[in-house]
């Protein structure tokens, strides 16, 4: 909390503090943000430029959004909010200043514009990025580098009507190829979550928006886990007491169960990084153990542990496929441990203390390979950690309320987890590098979230 | 006996006098008082033997009847007994926070169990094991599946034959009280038993 407060301190000390902002800017409305931990100077400003056309000026508020949420920029409102008309001139009027790169031209010329760019310098702008109409139902995003005064790239997409179920992860993924143009790294804006429910499977896309049910049976489901190439996701659902995994493709919607799963109680699947594989917990009445199937031909079950005593459960590939990490009980209270994907070298991976650190369950190694997010018990009450890999070292994510069952973003740097801080469970993304927490969907009783891998566009097609 | 002698004696007496006798004397009876006598005797005699009848037919009936509700009530005893051994069979036991550990109490309440199963051979059970809400989700099955592995490792090393019960883990997915305090939770932590097959009929053990 008092990082929380601190932050809203400093929301009003916002223009002095960019070397770039050096002029008098204390007419700008910067816009006001809320329980954020505000670094000052660190991000770079962006401004995205009104349009006047109604889908358009739809794709541009989801656009905004998105790189607000990528918590990677400073937003920055224009005087007088979007109502301002902004004046462009044609590319040729004004030659790009030097050191202006990217794909420029390429006969787009009606979007090709340059801006007045010291003007949005002194707005404390580094990147402006303007949303046109192409020809026929493509849409054009010029993203402006204003510091070097020119087109920093211009993007082209289809964009699908305002109706369309495509429409907004078509918008969302020029959302993510902006960053990329802007900053060179990847986004998370064409991404979904996967949560359960009242027993049943939905999805919502990350700005929380979209959300739909995916799991269409009676039966009481469970454990979503989605595919590394974001095509596929499974899930687990009770029959008859059994556990039965189910593979399940996000364009057709089309489910089939996985084999060999179904006989016993079968649950958190997760799929190895090449998708061939899909390794789950089987609960017999010899306990709870990993197992893995291979999902490609659908035979060959494996098993990975053999626990008699204790339970093994929950795991998580690195995202290069070569280890597990699990949940085992092996030492009283479950904790965290990782082993090699077939098995073998099992070993601690979250250090805790013998009869002082409570359990520690739900690992997801994160997309980068470096860290691994878990839920301990804390006094009671359930906190995210993040594990370093390689130093491991474990690191205390939140404090405030019960905090469990986080999920990575693509970038291994926004989480969803399932938190109770504001009187009921619902999901929360939090950016772990600056802290920000926003509520992803306001609803009581939503858990288990997945995040999806970057979505390919054909998911895009179909609802 | 004595009498029989005498009669007989006094008889023959009268027949020698009747046979000796020089006038017989008028013995013409009175044939119409006779006849109406043994009409009367026969109808009387009938009478009798009709009421009987009726009577016997009536007993029969009131035997019938009687054996009819014996055997009703024998029906319905036995109904009341295999409610009363389903009622037994699904008590519940309960279990300590994030324990798998069948309590002493409820060790009792496990041995009835065993009971019934000897007693109905037939019969076939799952045995449910279910979480409170306070861990964590997914490691709760595999704690409700302790929870019904103990019970039925209980039961099995009571003699009864493994193959009979089945277990089955929900987590905390399916919770019997909604609260969120320690009452909802005590009763929440639990295994439940329900008969698979071989429960039409059930007897006391």
């Amino acid at each position: 909390m008092k990082r929380l407060l601190l932050g809203l301190a400093v929301l009003s000390a916002g223009p002095t503090v960019r070397p770039s902002d050096a002029q008098d800017t204390s007419a700008i409305d910067r816009g006001v943000r809320i329980g954020i931990v505000y670094r000052p100077g660190v991000r770079p400003g962006m401004v995205v430029l009104p349009v006047h056309a109604p889908a358009l000026d739809s794709a541009r508020v989801i656009l905004a959004r998105d790189l607000d949420y990528s918590d990677r920029f400073e937003l920055i409102t224009l005087p007088g909010g979007d109502s301002i008309r902004v004046t462009t001139t044609a590319s040729g009027a004004r030659p790009p200043a030097a050191g202006a790169t990217g794909r420029t031209g390429g006969g787009g010329a009606a979007a090709a514009t340059t801006l007045n760019y010291p003007l949005y310098q002194a707005l404390g702008a580094d990147f402006a990025v303007a949303v046109a109409a192409g020809s026929g139902d493509s849409a054009i995003v010029t993203v402006h580098d204003v510091a070097a005064g020119g087109v920093r790239r211009e993007l082209r997409a289809r964009l699908p009507a305002l109706k369309d179920p495509g429409f907004r992860l078509a918008v969302h993924q020029l959302a993510d190829r902006v960053l990329e143009a802007a900053l060179g790294v990847g986004g998370t804006a064409a991404t979904r979550v996967l949560f359960v429910m009242d027993g049943k499977v939905y999805s919502i896309d990350q700005d929380g928006a979209d959300q739909k049910l995916v799991s269409s049976s009676d039966h009481q489901a469970m454990s979503p886990a989605w595919a590394a190439d974001g095509r596929r996701f499974s899930y687990m659902e009770f029959w008859q007491g059994h556990g039965r995994l189910f593979l399940q493709e996000v364009a057709s919607g089309k489910r089939a169960p996985v084999a060999t799963t179904g006989q016993a109680l079968d649950f958190t699947p997760a799929f190895s990084p090449d998708g061939k594989t899909l390794a789950f917990s089987r609960a017999t009445e010899e306990g709870t153990d990993l197992y893995t199937v291979n999902i490609k031909d659908g035979c060959c079950l494996q098993r990975l542990t053999v626990g008699r005593f204790y339970d093994n459960l929950s795991p998580t590939y690195s995202p290069d496929g070569q280890r597990i990490a699990f949940v085992s009980t092996r030492a009283g209270l479950p904790q965290i441990y990782v082993m090699a994907a077939d098995g073998t070298d099992q070993q601690l991976f979250a250090p805790f203390d013998y009869g002082a650190t409570g359990s520690s369950n739900a690992p997801e190694w994160s997309p980068d390979g470096q860290t691994v997010a878990f839920h301990r018990d804390v006094g009671g009450t359930l906190q995210v950690f993040v594990l370093d890999v390689r130093t491991r070292a474990v690191r205390q994510l939140t404090s405030v309320g019960r905090n469990e069952d986080p999920t990575w973003a693509p970038d291994s740097r926004h989480m969803a987890f399932v938190s109770d801080r504001s009187g009921y469970r619902q999901l929360w993304i939090i950016d772990v590098e600056t802290g920000r927490i926003r509520p992803l969907l306001q609803k009581s009783g939503a858990r288990l979230p997945a995040w999806s891998p970057r979505l390919p566009e054909i998911a895009s097609s179909t609802p | 006996m004595k009498r029989l002698p005498l009669l007989l004696l006094s008889g023959l007496v009268a027949v020698a006098f009747a046979a000796c006798g020089g006038k017989q004397p008028e013995t013409t009876p009175a044939p119409a008082a006779v006849n109406q006598d043994s009409i009367d005797a026969a109808q009387r005699a009938a009478e009798e033997a009709r009421q009987r009848a009726e009577k016997e037919a009536r007993d029969r009936e009131a035997a019938e009847r009687e054996a009819r509700q014996r055997a009703a009530d024998s029906l319905a005893a036995l109904g009341k007994s295999t409610e009363a051994v389903r009622t037994l069979l699904a008590t519940m036991i309960h279990f300590d926070y994030d324990k798998a550990i069948i309590r002493g109490g409820d060790a009792a309440v496990l041995d009835q169990k065993v009971a019934i199963l000897q007693a109905n051979p037939g019969l076939r059970i799952r045995i449910s094991g279910h979480c409170d809400e306070r861990g964590s989700d997914e490691y709760n099955l595999a704690l409700g599946n302790r929870r019904a592995t103990a019970a039925k490792q209980y039961v099995v090393s009571h003699g009864i034959d493994g193959s009979r019960i089945e277990t089955v883990s929900y987590g905390e997915e399916r919770p019997l009280a909604q609260g969120h305090d320690e009452e909802a939770w005590a009763q929440n932590r639990r295994d439940e038993f329900e008969i698979l097959s071989g429960g039409e009929s059930l007897k006391q053990p």
